[in-house]
């Protein structure tokens, strides 16, 4: 299995690894099911999908100011958090959700994530450090 | 970041440990941005839900002795009297109490209850270039497209924060260079009402993601509820804390200008078929309806009339409910301008300091709603959706004479 290390910029400091899960659509939380962690959103690209222990690709966030912390907070108290999200846009409200749950998140990979990461990868994401590694799943 | 002496005394605990939970949060936020210090913000909204995200910091804040600095309205929750009086709301228990706490805690760190998500029309307005902390989807772009004060996308927890501190980190839209469109929108379609604007809202929040919008062709200056019903749906679907109508919002008069020299990152047409497939995404029926539920975002006075005058003289269908959700200053007002009677002596309910999202809805839950706000069709308790504007809203719910 090749193996990948790329720099990237860190926004919540931190380290998780999981299985990749690539959205092209911005994601709001707070339409995931809190019990499964399945995303429940009509027309989005990850409908059917759990986010549960999944490293997170996506845009950016999107959605309310509310219901992003909402929507992380229930799943965690379900243990059903993402373990680490890579994003290309920044957005506040979805950093601060990060931030206050200690969810590694990181953004200006080196290269474009869309291209070096797929679902089902198995990706590192070392916030601290600073550090994404894929693992490519063949 | 550089921190003032006061930021960092604030940041070692010394003035108590709510407040010095809301620090880091502002220095974790502008290091993520590289925000080179805080400045001073003079109020701030915190669009309380009353859930679980809200509950978790606002229970550490008033725990750890936070008071609010400046002024510091909410956004609604729930009525409880309300609805005790009118429903068994025992089934809900886990909800409520969460939604009681969180009340309670904002009572304690001394936030304005205004329990509404248009605080900026009546009790909390920011002036032109006055720098600000805003959360709630209609109220960050409103204050900044519409009313010129600058502030960023806030969730609660960062409005909280500046709240208690009266700081926030510089960066994103408290600076002017990045006050300048980034996508261009050309609006080929006829936009009638609020209802058309918040489409509209929909398909651009979908289309630009996060970024400031620059509307080319819309040749009426917006009503206030098109206004506040755009700024909303462009944050359902999107993360859109800023656009520019040339000739109407603040900045420049003409589209060129607001992109300030730039190209537009991206381009956006959109015509009366967009708005037709935005539409049909979005409802899952068009038959009869339980129930119609208005206000959301809550409405404002203009709207209560608006709906008053549609329905004078006129009986709800049996077993049809018709809700609408406002503010309590608006329902104060709506009472005296003669509103409030004519929709209440027909069984409308006028709902104050309530969230369409909220547990008291729950009984919904196997219903068919109709909405004129696609927000509530995304974040609705009730079943199956219908959406129209107001007049078919109404429409579907009066006895034909």
């Amino acid at each position: 299995m090749p193996t990948i290390t790329l720099r990237c910029h860190r926004i919540v400091k931190g380290c998780g690894e999981g299985e990749a899960l690539v959205s092209r659509d911005p994601i709001c939380f707070y339409l995931a099911d809190p019990e499964t962690g399945v995303i429940r959103e009509r027309g989005h690209n990850l409908m059917g999908k759990s986010v549960s222990a999944k490293v997170i690709v996506f845009p950016t966030g999107k959605a309310s100011s509310a219901v992003q912390m909402d929507g992380l907070r229930k799943l965690m108290l379900h243990n059903m958090m993402p373990n680490a999200m890579v994003v290309t846009g920044v957005e506040p409200v979805l950093v601060s959700a990060a931030a206050l749950l200690q969810i590694p998140l990181v953004d200006r990979m080196e290269k474009d994530p869309f291209e070096v990461i797929h679902t089902g990868d198995h990706v590192k994401v070392d916030a601290t450090n600073s550090v994404v590694t894929v693992n490519r799943h063949e | 970041m550089f921190l003032t002496r006061d930021d960092q005394a604030i940041l070692a605990g010394r003035s108590g440990e709510g407040v010095q939970k809301a620090m880091e949060l502002l220095v974790a936020i502008g290091e993520a941005f590289d925000a080179p210090k805080l400045i001073p913000v003079t109020r701030a909204h915190a669009a309380s839900s009353g859930q679980e995200g809200d509950l978790f910091f606002v229970e550490i804040l008033a725990k750890g002795g936070a008071r609010c600095k400046i002024p510091t309205t909410t956004n609604p929750v729930v009525d409880f009297e309300y609805f005790q009086r009118i429903m068994d709301l025992s089934e809900e228990h886990e909800e409520a109490s969460v939604a009681w706490k969180v009340k309670d805690y904002y009572k304690q760190i001394g936030a304005v209850m205004s329990q509404s998500c248009i605080p900026y029309l009546a009790e909390n307005i920011p002036q032109c270039g006055e720098h600000v902390a805003f959360s709630e989807s209609s109220a960050t772009p409103y204050v900044n497209s519409v009313l010129g004060a600058f502030t960023n996308r806030e969730s609660i927890q960062t409005a909280l924060a500046a709240g208690v501190t009266g700081k926030t980190p510089e960066f994103g839209l408290h600076l002017k260079e990045n006050r300048k469109g980034s996508a261009l929108v050309k609006v080929n379609t006829e936009l009638r009402n609020a209802y058309d604007y918040s489409i509209l809202g929909q398909y651009v929040g979908k289309m630009v993601e996060n970024g400031i919008p620059v509307f080319d062709g819309i040749s009426r200056r917006p009503t206030i509820d098109q206004y506040i019903n755009l700024c909303a749906m462009t944050n359902v679907t999107g993360a859109i804390p800023m656009f520019y109508i040339p000739g109407f919002t603040i900045g420049p008069e003409n589209v060129d200008d607001c992109f300030a020299g730039d190209r537009p990152q991206d381009k956006i047409v959109v015509t009366e078929r967009e708005m037709k497939q935005t539409i049909d995404q979005l409802q899952t029926t068009n038959g009869d309806v339980d129930l119609v539920m208005l206000g959301c975002p809550h409405y404002n006075l203009d709207q209560m009339g608006e709906v008053a005058n549609l329905l004078k003289g006129k009986k709800l269908r049996p077993h049809i409910s018709f809700w609408v959700n406002t503010s309590a200053t608006t329902k104060v007002m709506a009472e005296r301008a003669g509103y409030l009677k004519i929709l209440e002596e027909i069984g409308v309910h006028v709902v104050i300091d309530t969230c369409i999202d909220m547990f008291c809805y729950n009984n919904m839950k196997g219903k068919t709603g109709m909405t004129d706000s696609p927000k509530c069709a995304y974040y609705r308790r009730f079943g199956n959706v219908r959406v129209g504007s107001l007049e078919e809203c109404v429409a579907a719910a009066i006895q034909r004479e």
